[in-house]
């Protein structure tokens, strides 16, 4: 179907041409009324004309039923159009189980990409085909938006949280990748580019760009120099709660309150650790805020999501990547 | 134009019964406020129009070669505050709401006159104070002054246009507050609430708004200066603060002011459709509290603008649902409006080609919203030029067409003259297709994904941007004619006389211009508005005493 709909962008994800029904449904319906109050108006000013300066209309000027008629039948195509896009919009924003993760920090004015391999880009993400992706996205600064037209999806990208935006690319190429959240001066420079190649091609391409280390590993090294681990460790005379096995499972915290630890609640564990107390430890963190960026962050985080439960952890993968 | 049968004594009316610089200046007069809104707001809109016109060339080609970055961001900064708290929001109900609510229920003047004036007062001193900051450097935070950009890392006057916006404020509350105790207090004996002109239902809800709305506007914009000013840390991140907060105190007020800018352009707009169609408006209760039920609903769906701003999923589609509902009030007016035509007697003059046009770009503008409010489609053109085309089809084409609308229609009133048929004709077309030519092809660009604000774009977006510019250029033309032939008409036009469009209501029953006090003896009401199938014998021609 090489068809090409004037006006509509590509269509370079699976959720591009759900988007664009929709937006054919909108604009079908919005022509339809469009036209028939146009022709309403047009047909009635001509019939019903002004013939002598005296004269006056009639006073016909009520009806229940039409009343009823003109408010029913816009409430219903409005519902109508509302859970279809309620229903878009979740698929948009529920992204797959097995999407493999990507980072994304804005800042003035660049994007700063990372794949879950290390590789590190900047205003541009390779991707391969067909593999459902998403991107953990935060700022260093001010508030950007994160869009790729042709995969129809965007979402802001704050300091002091995480959003994410999701998309399997289902055509090979180069897309325009825009910031879509007034920034500064070089707003309408914060561009780039989405790459996507083939699977075979992508590793190829990751190959060939130099990699020091992968997030996890970056983490762990942190993790090792700022001393993390003299109070994050096993045992029961520990300092901090021990780390194995914490991502995505439920915490119990001091002030009776259960949360999921996912990325936003270690991130805030990191930098306003008196937040969110673990039940049975003391608030005695020091924030690490003006001490690691944005990207360390991400990079300890990373760490933790490899510390998987029962293994015996944090000392081996850090001494491991030391030099 | 049907001459009036009086004799053309040399009678004062409200322009001539005093006079000099200072008669103005101090003047408790609603109309001659109304005069001094027509001043100030002209002069706003005007600076706004010049700031649309550089924005639109810099358009013109893809690269951002007319002026540096720093400058177009300032340009579209200033554009939307000049344009919308300066001329949008206070442009009717300044202007034609103090000129004809009095008028209209058959009062002598606002409840409050003091008040009235220090509101244009205010108005100018918030305006000017802008004004002052543009020439003194500028604003480039964008008219929505997002945190923490705003508040931490612009380094140009946010704490100056702030304060100005925040005195303005004040103007749109004391105003509202003068409408509703007038409205309620001072109609004239007979005036029931159902017998109202629309335009005075439709301000009545406005009001509700300003008075309701803008305290909200006022903390948040304090709110950002004592943030920017002393870092208290309600928006920061890094203080612990959150700017989404911004957002959602901003839009509080800024949805439901969009409300505030076309439900008088909709006052206006009933009473052309009336007047030009000698025809009740059709459904007038519907009418009536569709307009109460946007100001109230127009309240509750300000999270629409926080789609993809990390607001939840479920706020999200709350708040979806609650923008659908608003659709419903403004189908009922487009409904109703066009069903007055049926069976009516039906003039295109000036004021009804603005009337219809006001139809046409309201239609767009409105069912644009209905996309923008569906999830699943908002998501892609959020902050792309769809949304720019949209709020410029529902803010200025709505709000425009009304304003020029009513004051062609009213003109005759005001000054006593008519102006140029034939010309005035030429302008509403020149408005109207400029207006198409200009906006319509954002929504195309929005959609392939132009994001708004940028200063330069992808060469494959040219051909749509340079009609943009040749539209607006068009639109420029039809704004500037009726500049000409408004001030022709005050020496040459033709004297207008009381009536000149044989329309119903009070303030066509008074001379034109009217008397200070608006009746030379207190009107006494015992029909509803619109009466014209009352009797078929030359409407609005019989004199006054018939009451």
């Amino acid at each position: 179907m090489n068809f090409k709909i004037p006006f509509v962008p590509e269509q370079a994800s699976t959720m591009a041409r759900d988007v664009d029904h929709l937006t054919f449904f909108l604009v079908a319906m919005s022509t339809f009324f469009t036209v028939l109050v146009a022709v309403m108006v047009v047909v009635f000013a001509l019939r019903y004309r002004r013939r002598s300066a005296d004269q006056v209309g009639s006073s016909f000027d009520n009806s229940s039923l039409l009343e009823i008629t003109w408010t029913v039948i816009p409430l219903l195509i409005v519902l109508f159009t509302f859970v279809w896009g309620a229903k878009v919009f979740f698929r948009l924003y529920r992204p797959p189980a097995d999407a493999v993760q990507y980072y994304v920090t804005g800042k003035q004015w660049m994007w700063k990409t990372q794949h879950p391999t290390g590789q590190r880009e900047i205003n541009e993400l390779h991707v391969p085909l067909g593999q459902p992706t998403k991107l953990l996205m935060t700022s260093e600064d001010v508030i950007h938006s994160f869009f790729i037209p042709a995969f129809r999806t965007k979402a802001d990208v704050l300091p002091g949280r995480y959003t994410t935006i999701w998309f399997t690319p289902t055509k090979t190429g180069r897309f325009h990748l825009f910031c879509t959240e007034y920034c500064g001066a070089e707003h309408s420079r914060m561009i780039g580019w989405i790459h996507v190649l083939e699977p075979d091609e992508y590793q190829r391409w990751l190959a060939s760009v130099p990699v020091q280390t992968s997030p996890a590993i970056e983490g762990a090294q942190l993790f090792a120099q700022l001393a993390c681990d003299s109070c994050h460790r096993d045992g029961s005379d520990a300092r901090g709660p021990a780390l194995h096995g914490l991502f995505g499972r439920e915490v119990q915290l001091a002030d009776g309150r259960r949360v999921r630890a996912d990325e936003s609640y270690l991130r805030e564990s990191i930098l306003s650790p008196g937040a969110k107390v673990v039940a049975g430890y003391q608030p005695v963190m020091p924030s690490f805020r003006g001490q690691v960026s944005e990207e360390n962050v991400l990079a300890l985080i990373d760490y933790m999501k490899s510390l998987t439960a029962g293994e015996s952890a944090a000392a081996g993968l850090a001494e491991g990547a030391a030099p | 134009m049907s001459a009036e049968a009086t004799v053309p004594e040399v009678k004062p009316n409200y322009l001539t019964a005093d006079h000099g610089l200072k008669s103005w200046l101090l003047t408790l007069d609603h109309k001659r406020i109304g005069l001094l809104y027509l001043l100030g707001v002209s002069f706003f809109f005007l600076l706004g129009g010049i700031f649309a016109m550089l924005i639109r060339l810099e358009l013109l080609t893809p690269a951002g070669d007319m002026v540096q970055p720093d400058t177009y961001n300032r340009l579209f900064t200033m554009h939307g505050v000049m344009m919308i708290f300066f001329f949008l929001i206070p442009a009717i109900p300044g202007i034609l709401g103090n000129f004809l609510i009095p008028i209209q229920i058959g009062a002598k003047d606002l409840a409050f006159p003091k008040l009235n004036l220090l509101s244009w007062y205010l108005f100018m001193a918030g305006g000017l104070a802008t004004f002052g900051a543009i020439v003194t450097g500028g604003l480039d935070t964008g008219w929505t002054f997002y945190t923490p950009y705003s508040s931490t890392f612009s380094t140009t006057a946010v704490i100056p246009v702030g304060l100005g916006i925040f005195v303005n404020g004040f103007s749109g509350i004391l105003t509202g507050l003068n409408f509703m105790v007038t409205i309620h207090r001072m109609r004239a004996p007979g005036m029931t609430w159902f017998r109202l002109p629309l335009f005075v239902w439709s301000h009545y809800a406005t009001s509700l708004i300003q008075v309701l709305g803008t305290p909200v506007l006022a903390i948040t914009l304090v709110l950002l200066v004592l943030e920017r000013a002393f870092h208290i840390g309600v928006f920061d991140p890094t203080r612990g603060g959150d700017p989404v907060l911004f957002q959602h105190l901003f839009w509080f007020y800024s949805h439901p002011a969009v409300y505030i800018m076309i439900l008088p352009s909709m006052a206006v707009i009933s009473e052309l459709i009336a007047a030009f169609s000698r025809k009740r408006i059709f459904g007038y209760h519907f009418v009536a509290f569709s307009s109460i039920a946007i100001a109230v609903l127009g309240f509750l769906v300000w999270g629409h603008h926080l789609f993809v701003s990390s607001q939840s999923v479920y706020a999200g589609t709350v708040f979806s649902l609650l923008t659908m509902l608003v659709a419903i009030p403004s189908a009922v007016k487009v409904f109703n409006w066009s069903f007055t035509l049926y069976q009516g007697a039906v003039s295109l003059h000036t004021p009804m080609l603005y009337a219809l046009g006001f139809i046409g770009l309201f239609m767009i503008g409105g069912l644009t919203g209905v996309f923008l409010g569906t999830l699943g489609f908002d998501v892609h053109v959020h902050d792309t030029y769809f949304v720019v085309a949209h709020f410029h089809y529902v803010m200025v084409g709505g709000t425009i067409m009304g304003y020029l609308g009513g004051l062609h229609f009213w003109w005759p009133k005001i000054t006593g003259r008519m102006y140029s048929e034939f010309w005035s004709r030429m302008s509403a077309l020149l408005v109207f297709v400029g207006f198409n030519l200009t906006f319509f092809p954002q929504f195309l660009l929005g959609y392939m994904g132009m994001p708004r604000r940028y200063h330069a774009y992808p060469e494959e977006w040219q051909v749509l941007n340079v009609l943009s510019t040749a539209g607006a250029s068009v639109l420029a033309l039809g704004f500037l004619l009726p500049v000409a032939y408004f001030f022709w008409s005050l020496k040459f036009g033709a004297v207008a006389g009381r009536n000149p469009w044989g329309a119903r209501g009070l303030e066509w029953e008074t001379d034109s211009p009217p008397p200070t006090l608006n009746f030379d003896q207190a009107p006494v009401v015992d029909h509803e508005a619109y009466n014209y199938a009352d009797d078929a014998a030359t409407p609005g021609m019989k004199p006054l005493s018939a009451h």
